[in-house]
């Protein structure tokens, strides 16, 4: 049985290792985890070893060595979620299934766990069953998904509503306004010629919108002119910053824009194959993206001889498995090569050196959405909207506590004060401009702007009012960096957590005179020893509130030299009871008398 | 020398691998002797410590006396010294702490093989068991920390005449290296 049904994901899969993720996916879903026979199998069949799959499943948190509930239900525990309520919603939900989240059924028809953010902040809570998008959930919504849980009801045929995502588009800017027409870019394209386009590229100063900002043009540039057989091209869809979900929109009604500036890259940087990595949070939109890239291959968009320009290019799709490393684009290579996804020494940069060691280009989903608008409206018309720094436009996700959250396009330059009028925000406590990674920035900074030069952010715009409590939100942040770092380097695995147990022991309270000095000498560490940019931010969220809110942290302390962070007292609990004493020798006191 | 620094050492959950490095110093505990000099340690058996300049802790805390032990240093010890894994991590005490405290005692007490007489130790006399082990840290202040196991002999001789010629210690990378 089993044997059969991992022939027929091995067939599917073409026998390729660098699939194992897709296959891996299949078995989870099937199995509800990675049965150990099959690791041997799948170990014989593509002639990896068994270790290296075991590794991937362990690394991957939608993949499991122990069965899961056939009903793998994960709830999203991102900040925003917990604003509209979400532990009090795990708790009905665990009460009304009977499960305690991070367990498992003992009937196995359920399990229970929480994730981190998936994407939906603008309708949340949020989570997941079985991969499958669910928003807003609310305790009605809840008492539906236990009775259909219980009565055992396929997926498929729940009821649509519980699965309904909304774009939320509240402002269209320069690209969203002015979708292209299918083909026109690439026809644009190879009417102006290959070279003059990168040329347009260049002038339209277009820079990555994944974050970090780097050239696009210059990026291509270096990747074309590496002399080897292949090129990639990969669009990286993993969106993982907490807060942002702008790339989920723009995938579910602008794909064809995207795959059509993929189109546009690997025609500059000659390549045959591309890959959009989807994160596995948006399962929800796979076979729609499949079906667009199908009509694109009927349209002679994709494919041989593309536009019958000899261009031949096609597209695939590598779904994640919940990992929000695989957002830095050497992890996201090493992931889509069926591997754990740890990020690579850099250099040699993928550019040179990337997909199966192969000259490839990493950019995010907006990058390619503007490209293609850039190709048919030229560098001059890009570069006439946003500041000079920063070409353009930039697409944002804004959500937490304002009446519009969703999507919004401005060009480059627009003021924070703009933003929160537009989307209905008052009474703002501050920002969290760049999801965790970027900054937290106070209700004095309205005035700054949005831009490279001076706040930067991948699209996550998380809003706080002030019943908001600072601390809550930077713990949040603090434990959701400890749970993504990937554990290869020191600093970045054993840091994140020492910053969790430290920013825990203040916030509980235990906190003491040197205790903040502490905190931050441990943020400085993490920061300039990590090996990647996870573990260089994961000590943001508490250095920019250190920075802007030192009184918060004081407040917390005790006017004392120290006090451990743990309950002293307490932890001879099982040493009295088993010794049956209660004398005074058999307790201590939190602080020395 | 009415003005020689005190120093004071002690092993908490520890197995004195770390002292036995101390006294690896050989020839140089004469130097050290000149400058310095012996309040609660081992070495001089005596009981309670007194105000010192340098306490040194060897282990981890793994009971309640470690607990009173640990304060008495802190109390009297103007500079507090970690040393060793076990001090600064837990190190071989804590990987007990995989394991409930209530499945270690009845294995050793009662379950284990060869137990006779079987129950676990009530005596007011003997400490309680913390149900987890803690490095030093996580209970009192500590300034300075010594890595290894144990820090070798050079990596004390490097931190105390550091200290005592009143720079900031700081070790090269063949003291602090493990591979
Ligand atoms: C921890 C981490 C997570 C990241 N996540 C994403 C992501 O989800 N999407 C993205 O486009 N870039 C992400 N990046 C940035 C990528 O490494 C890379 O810079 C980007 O995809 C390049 O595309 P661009 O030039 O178009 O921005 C992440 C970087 C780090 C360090
Ligand atoms: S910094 Fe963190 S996420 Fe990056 S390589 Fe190191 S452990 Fe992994
Ligand atoms: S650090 Fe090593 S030598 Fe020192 S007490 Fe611990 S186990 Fe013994
Ligand atoms: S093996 Fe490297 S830190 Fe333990």
């Amino acid at each position: 049985m089993m044997k059969t049904f991992i022939q027929k994901v091995l067939t599917d899969a073409d026998y390729q290792p660098a699939r194992l993720l897709t296959i891996l996916r299949a078995l989870q879903a099937e199995y509800q985890h990675i049965p150990i026979d099959a690791i041997d199998i799948l170990a014989d069949a593509l002639n990896i070893p068994r270790t290296q799959i075991i590794a991937v499943v362990e690394f991957y948190s939608f993949l499991h060595l122990t069965p899961q509930g056939r009903y793998d239900i994960l709830i999203s525990d991102s900040i925003t979620d917990r604003m509209q309520g979400k532990e009090n919603l795990l708790g009905y939900l665990s009460s009304a299934l009977k499960v305690k989240a991070g367990q498992v059924r003992d009937d196995g028809l359920v399990s229970l766990n929480n994730t981190s953010c998936t994407g939906m902040c603008d309708q949340g809570p949020a989570g997941l069953v079985n991969g499958h998008a669910l928003t807003k959930l609310d305790r009605p919504r809840i008492d539906e998904i236990a009775a259909l849980v219980e009565q055992q009801k396929p997926l498929g045929e729940w009821p649509p509503h519980l699965f309904a995502v909304d774009d939320n588009i509240y402002k269209a800017g320069l690209l969203l306004n002015g979708p292209i027409e299918n083909g026109a870019a690439i026809q644009a394209t190879y009417t102006r010629g290959i070279n003059n386009t990168l040329e347009e590229l260049d002038r339209a100063g277009l820079r990555g919108r994944g974050g970090a900002g780097f050239k696009t043009a210059m990026k291509w540039r270096f990747c074309a002119e590496e002399p080897s057989e292949q090129h990639f091209v990969v669009c990286n869809a993993d969106e993982g910053e907490p807060g942002t979900f702008k790339d989920r929109v723009l995938l579910n009604s602008h794909a064809e824009q995207v795959f059509e500036g993929m189109t546009i890259a690997a025609a500059i940087i000659g390549a045959n194959q591309g890959f959009l990595y989807l994160r596995g949070e948006y399962l929800h939109i796979f076979d729609k993206l499949q079906a667009i890239l199908q009509q694109r291959r009927n349209a002679g968009l994709l494919g041989a001889n593309i536009l019958g320009q000899g261009l031949d290019f096609d597209i695939e799709i590598r779904l994640g498995a919940g990992a929000y490393i695989c957002g830095e684009e050497s992890a996201l290579i090493e992931s889509m090569e069926g591997k754990p996804g740890i990020p690579r020494n850099r250099p040699p940069y993928p550019v040179t050196s990337g997909y199966l060691n192969q000259p490839t280009v990493v950019n995010n989903v907006e990058t390619f959405l503007a490209v293609a608008k850039i190709a048919i409206e030229g560098g001059d018309w890009f570069a006439s909207f946003g500041t000079e720094k920063s070409a353009g436009s930039k697409i944002l996700s804004i959500c937490g506590d304002c009446s519009r959250p969703g999507i919004y396009e401005y060009p480059f330059g627009v003021s924070i004060e703009q933003i929160l009028a537009d989307c209905g925000a008052s009474n703002v406590l501050g920002i969290q401009v760049g999801g965790p990674s970027g900054t937290f920035i106070s209700n004095q900074e309205f005035n700054r702007q949005l831009a490279f030069e001076d706040l930067a952010t991948g699209g996550s715009f998380i809003i706080f009012n002030n019943s908001r409590n600072i601390l809550e939100i930077v713990q949040n942040f603090t434990h959701f960096f400890a749970h993504e770092s990937c554990g290869f380097c020191t600093p970045c695995r054993v840091g994140t957590a020492l910053l969790k147990k430290q920013l825990d022991k203040i916030i509980e309270g235990h906190g003491s005179a040197g205790d903040v000095v502490e905190l931050e000498s441990l943020c400085q560490l993490v920061k300039s020893n990590s090996h990647c940019g996870l573990g260089q931010t994961a000590a943001n969220p508490i250095l920019s509130t250190l920075q802007r809110y030192p009184d918060v942290y004081e407040k917390q302390l005790k006017s004392i030299s120290y006090e451990p962070g743990f309950d002293l007292d307490g932890s001879l609990e099982i040493a009295r009871r088993m010794a049956h004493r209660d004398d005074a020798a058999a307790h201590l006191s939190q602080v020395e008398d | 020398m009415a003005n020689k620094i005190k120093v004071a050492t002690t092993s908490l959950a520890g197995c004195f691998g770390c002292h036995m490095s101390f006294l690896d110093l050989d020839e140089r505990l004469i130097a050290l002797a000149e400058v310095a000099e012996f309040d609660r340690s081992p070495i001089t058996d005596i009981e309670h410590c007194g105000p010192c300049d340098i306490g040194l802790i060897e282990g981890g805390v793994c009971n309640s006396e470690n607990v009173h032990v640990l304060r008495e240093f802190r109390k009297n010890c103007k500079i507090l010294v970690a040393v060793g894994a076990c001090a600064i991590n837990g190190g071989l005490p804590a990987m007990r702490n995989h394991i409930s405290l209530e499945d270690c005692l009845l294995e050793a007490y009662r379950d284990g093989i060869g137990v006779e007489n079987a129950q676990i130790p009530n005596d007011p006399e003997l400490p309680l068991l913390l149900d987890k082990v803690h490095p030093i840290h996580e209970v009192v202040k500590v300034d300075y920390y010594l890595p290894g196991c144990p820090p070798s002999a050079d990596v004390f001789w490097a931190f105390l005449t550091a200290l005592l010629e009143g720079r900031e210690p700081s070790y090269p990378y063949e003291l602090v290296h493990y591979d």
